[in-house]
C-alpha cells in the first residue's frame, strides 16, 4: 500500500509572507469596496498590479505580458539590473568568459527561426518561432535564477508555461523525459567545437518537471524579446534547478522514454546530475553550494545570502521529488 | 660571491659599464614603483567607480591573482634580461618587483578571504581543503612569505650568501605553483589559452637558468683546473 508520509510544513518563501500592514488593512479594503466611490481606485489598483512589473529598457523589440498570477510565478525581490543581466553570462557557444556572450553573440540570427517537437508525441511539429510566440498568452515572471558557480539573479521573464506547447502536441504514454537541443552553428558561435563540452548543448527534464507549471518557455525578459546572450529567441527556464538546465536557443524539444544524456552529465558525471535541483545540502566536488551571491545588488563586503532548497520553489515543487534521495539524485 | 648574489645585494653592485642610463637614474625606481602600484590604483578605481563589471568581487578576485602572476614573471625576468642584454643595473629592481609579487599574492589572498569567505575562518580552511587549486594558490604564498621576510640586506648577511641563495630558489617553486593553481582554476571551462602564455613564459625563464646551469658544469667538465 502508497501511505503519504508526513513531510511537514512547507516554508513558504518571505516574499510571499503577506505584510503585516496589508493584512491589518484588510477591513479597509473591504469598507472601500463597500463605498460605491472606491470602484474607480480600485479599478486603478487592479490595473497595476495586471502590468508587468519591470520597466522596459528600450533596446530591443517590445513583448508585452501580462503579471503571472501562478503560485512562486512573481518574486518581490530586487529585478538585476538589466545591465548585470545582459553582461554576465554563460551561453559557452559565444565563449566560456562571462563577457563573451555578450561580445560575441550578435552574430546570432533569430528569424528565421523553427522549433522541431518531436519523439513520443501524437502531434509532431515543426514550429515557426512566431507561430510559438502566438501559442499561449505571454505573462510576465519573475524569477530567481541561481549558476551552479554560486552566485544568482532575480529576473523578469516573459514566456508562458512549457506544459502549453507540451500539451499540444500530446505526449504518448512512452514519454518519460524531455530533451532541449539547443542551436550548435559552428560558422556564428566561435567555441562550438571547443573541447569544453560536446556539441549540440543538451538538457533534458524528467516529463513531470516539464509541465510543472513554473516550467518556462521564455521569449523575452524585461518586457523586451531575449537580448542573443539570454538564449534568444527562445529558452526554457526551470528556476528550481541551477542555471545549466535551462536551455538557450532552443532549435528541438524531443520526447523519449529513456534519460536524455545531458551534455554537462556526459562532460563531468560526478560533478553534474541529471536532476541539479539547487540544493544547499549537497556541494559540489569543488565548492559549497551553501550560499550564493546576488549579482547587482548584494554589497563588495556583504555576506553571502544563504542558498535555498530548490531555490525557494520548495513549496511548488517539493511534492515531485517525495521519497527521492536527493544526495544520489543530486 | 656569484653574480646573482651580488645583484641580490642590490643597489650597490658593482658600477655598470654599459648600463641604459634611465636604469641607473635616481627617479628609475621609484617610477617602477609607481608603476606597480597601477594595477591596485584601476581596481580601487574601479570598486568606487563602479567599472569592475556585474561580479566586481569575483573581478578583484581574478586581476589581482592575473597581477600576482605577471609580476612574478617580471621578478624571473630580470635575471635573464639583465644577463643576455649585460644591464647589470636592472638588478637594483629585482627585490622590489618580487615584494610587490608577494604584495598581490596577499592582496589576493585578501580578497578571496574577504569577498568570497567573509573572512570566516572555518570556512576558509574547510574551502581550501576542498578546493585543490586553492590549496596549491595558498601553498604559494606561503612558500613566498619567507622570501619576503629575508628580503633585506641585514638578513643576506645574517644567513650567507649561500644559505639565502638556496632558500631564495624557493621562488622557482613559487612560480610552479602559481602556475599550476592558474591552470587548475581554468580546467573547469577547458580554457587553456591565457594559461598557455604563463606556461610559455614561466617555461623559457627557469628553463634558461636550467640550460645555464648545465652549460656551466660541462665548460668546468672540459676545461679541469
Amino acid at each position: 500500500m502508497h501511505f503519504l508520509t508526513d513531510r511537514g510544513f512547507n516554508h513558504p518563501n518571505a516574499s510571499e509572507i503577506t505584510p503585516r500592514r496589508a493584512y491589518d488593512s484588510r477591513r479597509d479594503v473591504l469598507k472601500l469596496l463597500a463605498t460605491g466611490a472606491a470602484g474607480a481606485t480600485m479599478a486603478a489598483w487592479a490595473g497595476r498590479e495586471a502590468r508587468a512589473q519591470a520597466t522596459r529598457p528600450g533596446k530591443l523589440a517590445a513583448l508585452p505580458a501580462a503579471r503571472s498570477a501562478l503560485a512562486g510565478g512573481v518574486t518581490m525581490e530586487k529585478l538585476t539590473p538589466y545591465a548585470d543581466l545582459t553582461s554576465y553570462n554563460n551561453f559557452y557557444e559565444f565563449g566560456t568568459d562571462k563577457g563573451d556572450p555578450a561580445q560575441n553573440a550578435h552574430t546570432l540570427k533569430t528569424r528565421p527561426w523553427t522549433v522541431a517537437v518531436e519523439g513520443e508525441v501524437k502531434k509532431p511539429k515543426v514550429f515557426d518561432i512566431d507561430e510559438l510566440l502566438k501559442l499561449s498568452p505571454m505573462e510576465e515572471r519573475v524569477y530567481r535564477l541561481r549558476c551552479v558557480e554560486g552566485w544568482s539573479m532575480v529576473v523578469p521573464w516573459v514566456g508562458y508555461s512549457l506544459a502549453e506547447l507540451i500539451k499540444r502536441v500530446e505526449p504518448t504514454g512512452n514519454a518519460k523525459f524531455v530533451e532541449f537541443v539547443t542551436l550548435a552553428d559552428p560558422k556564428i558561435m566561435p567555441f562550438v567545437g571547443s573541447r569544453v563540452l560536446e556539441w549540440p548543448y543538451i538538457e533534458g527534464l524528467r516529463i513531470d518537471e516539464a509541465m510543472h507549471p513554473l516550467t518556462l518557455l521564455a521569449f523575452g525578459l524585461y518586457g523586451e524579446v531575449l537580448p542573443n546572450q539570454s538564449g534568444a529567441p527562445v529558452r526554457a527556464v526551470v528556476p528550481w534547478k541551477y542555471g545549466f538546465k535551462s536551455g538557450k536557443s532552443i532549435v528541438k524539444i524531443r520526447f523519449t522514454d529513456k534519460q536524455p544524456a545531458t551534455s554537462w552529465v556526459k562532460s563531468a558525471s560526478q560533478e553534474y546530475g541529471f536532476y541539479s535541483n539547487v540544493n544547499p545540502g549537497v556541494d559540489h566536488p569543488r565548492w559549497s553550494q551553501a550560499t550564493e551571491r546576488r549579482i547587482g545588488e548584494d554589497g563588495l563586503l556583504a555576506k553571502k545570502r544563504a542558498t535555498l532548497p530548490f531555490n525557494g520553489y520548495e513549496p511548488q515543487v517539493g511534492q515531485l521529488y517525495a521519497g527521492m534521495d536527493l544526495k544520489k539524485f543530486y | 660571491m656569484t653574480p646573482t648574489t651580488v645583484a641580490a645585494t642590490g643597489a650597490r653592485a658593482a658600477t655598470p659599464k654599459r648600463a641604459l642610463p634611465w636604469l641607473m637614474h635616481p627617479a628609475a625606481k621609484p617610477l617602477i614603483f609607481v608603476l606597480c602600484l597601477l594595477p591596485l590604483a584601476w581596481l580601487v578605481y574601479g570598486i568606487f567607480g563602479n567599472t569592475l563589471g556585474a561580479n566586481p568581487a569575483e573581478k578583484l578576485i581574478r586581476a589581482t591573482g592575473d597581477w600576482t602572476l605577471r609580476i612574478l614573471c617580471i621578478t624571473l625576468a630580470v635575471t635573464p634580461v639583465r644577463t643576455l642584454f649585460k644591464q647589470p643595473a636592472l638588478a637594483r629592481m629585482r627585490r622590489m618587483l618580487g615584494l610587490f609579487a608577494f604584495f598581490y599574492g596577499c592582496v589576493h589572498f585578501l580578497c578571496y578571504s574577504w569577498l568570497d569567505m567573509g573572512l570566516v575562518w572555518a570556512d576558509i580552511v574547510r574551502d581550501i581543503s576542498k578546493r585543490p587549486f586553492i590549496l596549491v594558490g595558498t601553498s604559494a604564498l606561503v612558500l613566498m612569505t619567507p622570501l619576503a621576510l629575508t628580503s633585506f640586506n641585514r638578513a643576506i648577511k645574517a644567513m650567507g650568501a649561500a644559505r639565502w641563495q638556496f632558500l631564495h630558489r624557493a621562488v622557482y617553486a613559487v612560480a610552479l605553483l602559481g602556475l599550476l593553481h592558474f591552470f587548475w582554476m581554468r580546467a573547469a571551462k577547458s580554457n587553456f589559452n591565457e594559461v598557455a602564455v604563463y606556461a610559455a613564459i614561466i617555461a623559457v625563464l627557469l628553463g634558461w637558468r636550467l640550460f645555464q646551469r648545465i652549460s656551466r658544469r660541462s665548460t668546468r667538465r672540459v676545461n679541469p683546473r
